[in-house]
């Protein structure tokens, strides 16, 4: 995305290339373009801009991606870590 | 099955206002289901969105002057993008949503139209395999609709490019901002008792002092990271954050702030920092461009500085007090 960048080097995004069988679901579905075609089999071309949302994984249908998505906000992510203190599920707070 | 209006009229726009600022947002839907725009028959295409009503309000006002079938899935009022995340804008969902309204012998096609940002939760092959339709990833602003479905359901580089205007950060201010003053309430109430307590006496300066200092924060890191956003030096909302407030720091100490000692101008430093800092952390919430793990490690960096700082800058106040 032009002009906004977070944190380099921290996302769990994994491409399986031998699994992958150039369908570009993914290149499809990225919203910060990520993925590449590369001949017949996808490529990682922007691995910081991923934003971890799982589309991608989400939408391979041999499932060759891998990525931890999951509330990614800093109130959603602390509402995690107190009901795992708690032992407690999440409630999800007023936002979602 | 009712046929919609495509025109938004100043209930719709008060609504969507009202949502921006929190008010009424967790019920703003619309009942889901299968709804007519224009005079649509066989051959229309399906275009699928969230009940969140700003959601439909922004996909059918998109779709003016056409014939279009709108399928409405129910995401419990909440829009495209954070359903997607949460799964209820969703491959059970649109399956769900595609038996119960009988599409499949109102359209002789087998396409549904859906929003780019609804990938995160709908697996395309799994949709056509269990209700025969094959999803279509088309744009993902919905103004940008009538040129897709024009073009032939092309999707053009532009339709998939995510933008963050200061317009599009501007509009997710109320939010943050609200949030943050229904915290800082109780708080600037608790600093006018204490220095009523302490004997300072119901002056202006004791009532007013604590609402300037705790609105110009709020303001510091709930609106003026958010905005400044890109040109704020660093990738760190939290480091952000932190230079908004210390910019309104300076200039509360410059305006000649609090008694002028140095133990009252560190607390209050340290204080607007750390403040600030978590409510701009708190903004990547509603940013596009941030990830899970970027948050994790703000937060596992940032949050002990944050409260280190707070209790510094209590603990500073206090010796202030003593000395």
């Amino acid at each position: 995305m032009k002009g906004f960048a977070h944190l380099t080097n921290v996302a769990t995004l994994e491409l399986d290339r031998d699994a992958c069988v150039g369908c570009g679901m993914c290149v499809a579905v990225c919203p910060h373009q990520v993925f590449i075609l590369q001949g017949t089999k996808a490529e990682i071309r922007n691995f910081d801009a991923c934003m971890e949302c799982g589309a991608c994984a989400v939408n391979c249908p041999v499932g060759a991606i891998d990525v931890d998505s999951g509330v990614g906000c800093a109130s959603g992510l602390i509402n995690e870590w107190v009901a795992s203190i708690r032992g407690s599920k999440t409630g999800g707070g007023g936002c979602c | 099955m009712p046929i919609i209006s495509t025109d938004l009229r100043f209930v719709d726009r008060l609504g969507a206002w009202k949502a921006r600022w929190g008010i009424g947002r967790m019920s703003y839907l619309v009942p889901p289901g299968l709804y007519g725009i224009g005079s649509p028959g066989p051959d229309d295409p399906v275009v699928v969105t969230a009940n969140y009503k700003m959601s439909y309000d922004l996909v059918r006002r998109a779709l003016g002057g056409r014939s279009v079938w709108l399928l409405v899935l129910e995401t419990f009022g909440i829009n495209v993008w954070c359903a997607a995340g949460k799964g209820t804008f969703g491959t059970d969902e649109i399956v769900r949503r595609v038996k119960m309204t009988g599409l499949a012998g109102v359209v002789g096609h087998r396409t549904l139209i859906l929003p780019i940002l609804g990938a995160p939760g709908v697996a395309a092959h799994l949709v056509a395999r269990r209700c025969g339709f094959r999803v279509r990833y088309a744009t993902i602003r919905a103004a940008d609709l009538p040129e897709y479905l024009d073009n032939g359901m092309v999707t053009t580089p532009d339709m998939g490019q995510l933008t963050f205007t200061a317009r599009e950060r501007l509009v997710l201010v109320p939010i943050e901002l609200v949030t943050a003053v229904k915290w800082a309430v109780p708080v600037m109430a608790l600093m006018v008792a204490i220095s009523l307590l302490s004997g300072e006496g119901f002056s202006f300066s004791t009532l007013v002092s604590p609402v300037v200092l705790c609105a110009g924060t709020v303001m510091a890191g709930a609106v003026a990271a958010p905005v400044l956003l890109p040109v704020l030096p660093g990738r760190s909302f939290a480091v952000k954050g932190a230079i908004t407030g210390g910019g309104w720091s300076a200039l509360l100490l410059w305006a000649g702030w609090g008694s002028g000692r140095w133990l009252d101008a560190m607390a209050l430093v340290l204080a607007v920092t750390s403040v600030s800092a978590f409510l701009a952390l708190n903004f990547t919430g509603s940013t596009p461009f941030t990830s899970r793990s970027g948050v994790k490690k703000e937060m596992r960096l940032g949050l002990p500085v944050m409260a280190a700082s707070l209790l510094a800058a209590l603990f500073l106040w206090i010796a202030a007090r003593l000395s």
